[in-house]
């Protein structure tokens, strides 16, 4: 055998090559395993100190229960969806992660989260219809458990309020005359400003104003951005700023901090989480800030809308998902757990029962002067309107954030703006090959 | 068995050994992703009904349909205009640059030379995200030192995010990050020219400027040839500057440059699909540009040479 050297030293190439292969194609193969035995999970969360919550769990319930949990900190967001739809094409997303409720239906629709109404008992009852909703899409099915939730609320510079003698608005209409109050009173100030940047914010204010932005019709898909709802809410913005009664530049900009901080700008529509952020943008403004509820369209109504807020689900990879379900369940439901979540995350719990125990009988420190503003929040979380999420509100939100920044810089027509985002909206679902009703 | 066979068989085997390391690496990391690269761009999703449920979603060919939808794009298309007009800026301004400072440092009668190099090198080191923060805060007028300081000199205040000024704004970033490394190239390439031909130069009577001119730059043409290479190739793949900057202002949208478009279709749309599609159209029009200049380049060369 003459080349017999040269051959070892091909097939043993040839070898690690294969083995490399097959090293990656294995791993995932453990969809089968029996549910007896100790078991560990992963988690897939961005909220800040959740390594702390779950400690409590593995050192209590899990270890009873033999189930431990390792916690992956991760981006917050759009980009944790995607990395979740590429792990799950591998099958090797983990057992749980953190979604924001407008995911949910994208995460669905790629098959990548299980359907958890068998394993999760009771704990519908702990929340709210309209936040539980959320998780079920409408079906049957569960498909999370609600962790934090952000109901809108209106938040303004009190002191300042009081110097120009502006009365906190009730209705959108007095918002208006607010902003334009101001500006005879103080050319260079603005009440607020219409950013482009976030399309949470504009989402829940289309929600507050009873948007349904997809719905279903039997096996069709219905896209309702342009609904009358949201064009009262885009062109109301848009009328603020072409009559320049309020600013158009971008939140969450050092530009935007110093404005807040200065008292450059006075008021803020924004979530029940505002005192966290405007505990770093606006450090000298602490104490001279009040929450109100959020403006409303008629006289009289009680309705918010959300902004941000999110669940733990339990995806259709995981080996364990029954043992997933169980601490999902308890993460968002035991009072402990919360009160971690509370003091570690930071986070609003969703939790009906939670919103007025532990952390939250005492006001932010940011906001000292407002002793009630917990017991406010929770009334205000009660008055939610059900929201109607899609399975593409990533692209819904891509397409908001150029075309409202573009009528925002222009002082151009906001329903325009809606019209492209509709029509974004539905060339998508019908490209991709959902059944869109016309 | 014998000396002489031995031989014969390493001759053989030799070559394809030492090949094999370097196919097997490029076969795994290059040949393979862009093959499947080049699979995905001629797939897309199809999804029945509401695509609720397992098995709602199937991957299915879709010929050249991505291609076709890539390329007309309204939106690609003015990303890549964008960048051909951001181009025009840059690569003129920062190679003149490099070529200016390159020839001062090189000139007879400078001091301090190491610390002016290295001063003019450093912002290279900073990476491009850092650099577009940093100056991105400059940009913003509320925010801004420059802006304090014309406003306290009663001077107008341009809006640097918006319209026309926005492309001197990212081409200012580009400038200042780039300019040094391309300094380098030429100047090393300058180090190399020998006395000699100074020394004959002088003899003959040339000026310090006849000397740049005539002799100096003509010699470094090769280097310049690699640094206009290497630019267009940057310009074309421009991306973190734009999306650094894309948070503080309404001006730059999600796709303001052709690989912003294929990151937001990947990631923020979760169409890789046409991403691939796209990126891959990149990768064509970058190639056929960068090496069309050199073909260029080159038989312009080999003219004066024969002339």
């Amino acid at each position: 055998m003459p080349n017999t050297k040269q051959w070892r030293l091909v097939a043993t190439a040839v070898a690690v090559t294969l083995g490399a292969t097959t090293l990656a194609a294995c791993g995932s193969d453990d969809d089968s395993e029996a549910q007896s035995g100790p078991v560990s999970l992963t988690y897939w969360t961005w909220t800040p100190g959740m390594d702390k919550v779950v400690d409590l769990w593995n050192k209590g319930p899990g270890k009873e229960q033999q189930i431990t949990v390792t916690v992956k900190k991760q981006a917050s967001g759009d980009t944790l969806v995607t990395k979740i739809l590429t792990a799950h094409k591998a099958k090797k997303a983990p057992d749980l992660v953190q979604a924001e409720y407008q995911a949910l239906p994208t995460l669905v629709s790629n098959d990548a989260l299980a359907d958890i109404s068998g394993d999760v008992g009771d704990a519908k009852k702990d929340f709210a219809e309209g936040v539980w909703q959320q998780t079920t899409l409408g079906t049957d099915a569960v498909y999370a458990v609600p962790q934090d939730i952000g109901p809108m609320m209106f938040y303004y510079r009190e002191d300042l309020f009081k110097e120009y003698g502006l009365k906190v608005p009730t209705t959108w209409e007095e918002f208006a005359q607010t902003a334009r109050d101001l500006k005879k009173k103080a050319p260079d100030k603005d009440l607020t400003t219409f950013s482009a940047n976030d399309s949470g914010l504009f989402a829940g204010l289309a929600q507050q104003a009873g948007a349904k932005w997809w719905t279903t019709s039997g096996e069709k898909w219905k896209v309702g951005i342009d609904d009358a709802a949201t064009q009262k809410v885009a062109t109301f913005w848009g009328d603020l700023v072409k009559e320049d009664a309020i600013d158009n530049q971008p939140m969450y900009t050092p530009a935007w901090n110093k404005a807040l901080n200065t008292g450059k700008q006075i008021a803020w529509v924004s979530a029940v989480w505002a005192p966290g952020t405007l505990t770093t943008a606006a450090p000298d403004t602490k104490g001279k800030w009040a929450m109100a509820p959020l403006p409303q369209w008629s006289t009289g109504e009680e309705v918010t809308g959300s902004w941000g807020g999110s669940s733990t689900a339990v995806t259709t990879d995981s080996g364990h998902k029954a043992a997933a379900a169980k601490f999902a369940a308890w993460l968002n439901t035991d009072g402990d757990a919360l009160a971690a979540l509370a003091k570690e995350g930071g986070i609003y719990p969703a939790a009906s029962g939670a919103q007025l125990s532990g952390a939250f009988l005492k006001s932010p420190d940011f906001f000292s002067n407002q002793a009630d503003f917990y017991t406010k929040a929770a009334e205000i979380a009660k008055t939610t309107a059900p929201s109607a999420w899609g399975p593409n509100v990533n692209v819904a939100y891509t397409s908001f954030k150029d075309a409202f920044a573009a009528a925002a810089k222009n002082k151009s027509d906001f329903g325009a703006a809606l019209t492209t985002m509709q029509d974004d909206t539905v060339a998508d679902l019908k490209k991709q090959g959902f059944g869109v009703a016309e | 068995m014998t000396s002489a066979r031995r031989t014969s068989y390493g001759v053989k085997g030799a070559p394809y050994a030492f090949l094999l390391p370097a196919v097997i690496l490029f076969a795994l990391f290059f040949a393979l992703p862009i093959g499947y690269a080049l699979w995905l761009s001629l797939h897309k999703v199809k999804v029945s009904g509401l695509g609720l449920g397992s098995g709602a979603r199937k991957e299915v060919w879709a010929g050249i349909g991505n291609y076709t939808d890539a390329l007309t794009d309204s939106e690609l298309l003015a990303g890549a205009l964008r960048v051909v007009g951001y181009g025009t800026i840059v690569v003129p301004v920062m190679l003149g640059l490099a070529l200016v400072f390159a020839l001062m440092l090189d000139a007879d009668k400078v001091r301090f030379t190491p610390f002016t190099r290295l001063a003019i090198f450093l912002p290279y080191a900073i990476p491009g995200v850092v650099a577009a923060l940093l100056w991105g805060f400059l940009y913003l007028p509320d925010v801004s030192p420059f802006y304090f300081v014309l406003d306290k000199l009663g001077l107008p205040q341009p809006d640097l995010l918006d319209g026309g000024p926005l492309y001197i704004a990212l081409s200012n970033i580009a400038v200042w990050g780039g300019t040094g490394f391309n300094m380098i190239v030429i100047y090393t390439a300058l180090r190399s020219i020998p006395a000699e031909v100074y020394e004959a130069a002088k003899l003959d009577g040339a000026t310090p400027l006849q000397i740049a001119l005539r002799i100096k730059i003509p010699m470094v043409a090769p280097s310049l040839v690699l640094t206009f290479f290497f630019s267009i190739i940057a310009t074309l793949q421009v991306f973190s500057e734009p999306t650094t900057l894309k948070p503080l202002t309404n001006s730059v949208p999600t796709t303001w440059s052709p690989l912003m478009k294929v990151y937001q279709d990947a990631f923020g749309k979760g169409d890789i699909y046409s991403a691939a599609a796209e990126a891959t159209l990149i990768a064509i029009v970058t190639l056929v540009l960068s090496f069309g200049f050199l073909r260029a380049a080159n038989s312009r060369n080999k003219q004066e040479a024969a002339r």
